[in-house]
């Protein structure tokens, strides 16, 4: 049985399989079986019975999605698909991985999402600092062509489909669904008013599907394997591998597929090696830097899956770690993270825009050692004045995750700085 | 006035999208991969061709990162600022360069080879600190001596 699915015909430093390997290796045998043997409603209910949630933070259920797109004669002819390949967030570097190793794998999979929605035209919208990653699904997408899986009456089943690659010129807003949508249609990236959603009113005003790289990739091992064996590959409720992945000071920094739901222990320990030598885990943000810190102390038995990790009082997001350890100021790191969103914030509305520098001052002067006590209060309010349904999209409150968790985690530190006039970790890094 | 090969680039990419003024970003990287960098004149030329105003494409110019209003050196050094390349050293990375270089972040060095700015997570985490110069990714560098990899690009 075939246990790590998206990462089987990936070899590291070696290129990806070409057309050829990757058929050899019943590849696009998904694309040939669905297109003439299936209707678009069958591929939406297997990957439904499969249960599928997003792999771009969110978690949202792939298939439900795939319905909300209008149907029928009524229903607006021309679709689209497109990949969410801008992988921006910080700590993030699995969508890469999966670009890179095996573009067909990412192919295959939004020729079958394009066929469920019945999108002719689809896009891979790809950041600009990927350029390994644009040859390879460059002249994957040349090989496809050729092969006859894209373009006019796919395998004579009538289904027509062509794949762009955009590159972006790069801001990490671009990630949300609007705003990309926005920036593909060469305007400034700011994100549109909900509703109406995508899937009804998306790219120049028509129904449109945005999913992650990683999502897409599995549709097709779920159409090959089925509902039944996808959910038997996930250790808790939510079924499935994942690529999880660690970076800062632990031994072997990187990229694993495992079982979703392996345990943060595994994960850091197993595979990630531990810490390096002389460092201690102080914390963990488990999904890419708009997710709350978890901490040893309570968490290192978590299973790493969606709704363990909600209840934990974090998020999965991306499922790659970043590691704080105990030579590693708390308060420069929460700073290193404000500086990135405020200087990444489209400016459209104010409590982000003009929020988060303040914030980011503020942990400066706390950090260099200027903060006051009453600065501590003024952080927990912006938590609170940034948090879910106060600004415009997702990205401040995704900004606060970190702030407010490192609040409660890393009071004494923060606490410290202020009391001692200095950062006590001065002379540690 | 485009150039005829800056306009076939652009026209190249006509069909991929629904309008014309979807061509915004690519026309304004088309044009800057041309002329190094966008200055007035080339904004101008890229309103007039997409028959938006000029003002339109600046405010698309102005927001992405990878848009230079500016006259940049040879090579653009991207150095990873985010938070895992923060952790693994790269305020350090930035001073040595600062030390080798003589520039800090939107500083070019005055014999127009270098220019050195920041750039959110460049996805390679694993190997921070990281820094990205042309298409090429380095990493993990040696905080204490990240001028290396800038031998290679002349
Ligand atoms: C600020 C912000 C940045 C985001 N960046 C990304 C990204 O780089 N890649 C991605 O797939 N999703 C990103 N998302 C989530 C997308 O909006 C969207 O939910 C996702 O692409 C849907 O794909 P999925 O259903 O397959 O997970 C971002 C969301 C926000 C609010
Ligand atoms: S929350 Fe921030 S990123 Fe989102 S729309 Fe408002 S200003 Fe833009």
């Amino acid at each position: 049985m075939i246990r790590r699915p998206l990462t089987a015909l990936i070899r590291p430093g070696e290129p990806p399989p070409g057309l050829r390997d990757y058929e050899a290796a019943d590849g696009y045998a998904a694309v040939r079986g669905t297109l003439k043997d299936l209707q678009p409603g069958d591929v939406i209910d297997r990957v439904k019975e499969a249960g599928l949630r997003g792999r771009g933070g969110a978690g949202f259920q792939t298939a439900m999605k795939w319905g909300f797109v209008p149907q029928g004669e009524d229903a607006p002819r021309r679709k689209y698909l497109v990949c969410n390949a801008d992988e921006m967030e910080p700590g993030t570097f699995k969508d890469r991985y999966l670009m890179e190793g095996n573009p067909h794998q990412l192919i295959e999979g939004m020729i079958l999402a394009a066929f469920a929605i019945g999108a002719e035209v689809a896009y891979i919208f790809l950041r600009d600092e990927y350029p390994l990653a644009a040859k390879r699904l460059r002249a994957a997408l040349a090989e496809a062509r050729d092969g006859g899986h894209l373009g006019k009456d796919i395998h004579g089943s009538g289904f027509n489909l062509d794949i762009h690659l955009h590159i972006s010129a790069g801001r990490y807003i671009c990630g949300e669904e609007t705003a990309l949508l926005n920036a593909l249609e060469g305007k400034r990236a700011v994100p549109r008013a909900k509703p109406p959603f995508p899937p009804v009113a998306g790219l120049w005003g028509k129904p449109t599907i945005v999913n992650n790289v990683e999502t897409l990739c599995y549709v097709p091992h779920i159409l090959r394997h089925g509902a039944e064996w996808f959910r038997g590959l996930g250790k808790g409720r939510d079924g499935g591998t994942k690529l999880y992945g660690a970076s800062g000071r632990v031994r072997h920094p990187g990229i694993w597929e495992l079982p979703m739901g392996t345990t943060m222990r595994e994960i850091i320990e197993d595979h990630a090696g531990g810490m390096r030598e002389g460092y201690r885990l102080r914390g963990v943000i488990p999904g890419g830097a708009s997710t709350d810190f978890l901490v040893p102390e309570e968490h290192m038995d978590l299973p790493m899956d969606f709704e363990s990790v909600q209840k934990a009082g974090s998020r999965l997001g991306t499922g790659t770690m970043i590691i704080l350890d105990d030579k590693t100021c708390p308060v420069g790191m929460l700073r290193n993270l404000q500086l990135f969103f405020s200087r990444e914030s489209c400016g459209w509305c104010t409590p982000c825009r003009d929020g988060i520098p303040w914030i980011e001052k503020t942990l400066a002067a706390i950090e260099a050692g200027d903060g006051r006590e009453e600065d501590i209060a003024l952080l927990h309010a912006h938590t609170r004045l940034l948090g879910p349904g106060r600004t415009f999209c997702a990205f401040a409150p995704g900004a606060m995750e970190p702030l407010q968790s490192a609040l409660r985690y890393f009071e004494d530190d923060f606490r410290r700085h202020i009391t001692e006039h200095r950062c006590p970790y001065a002379n540690g890094r | 006035m485009l150039s005829d090969s800056e306009r076939k680039a652009i026209e190249a990419e006509l069909p991929l999208y629904e309008r014309r003024r979807s061509l915004c970003i690519e026309a304004l990287k088309i044009v800057q991969e041309h002329r190094g960098w966008v200055s007035d004149e080339a904004v101008a030329d890229i309103a007039e061709f997409l028959e938006m105003g000029a003002d339109e494409v600046d405010s698309v110019a102005t927001f992405y990162n990878r848009i230079h209003r500016r006259e940049t050196g040879r090579h653009v050094i991207y150095l990873c600022d985010s938070v895992s390349c923060w952790v693994m050293g790269c305020d350090r990375a930035r001073d040595r360069l600062r030390e080798k270089l003589g520039i800090g972040f939107g500083e070019t060095t005055p014999d127009g080879r270098f220019t050195l700015l920041p750039i959110a997570c460049l996805g390679a985490c694993d190997r921070a600190p990281a820094l990205m110069v042309g298409d090429e990714l380095y990493g993990p560098l040696d905080p204490g001596k990240a001028e290396e990899p800038l031998e290679n690009h002349e």
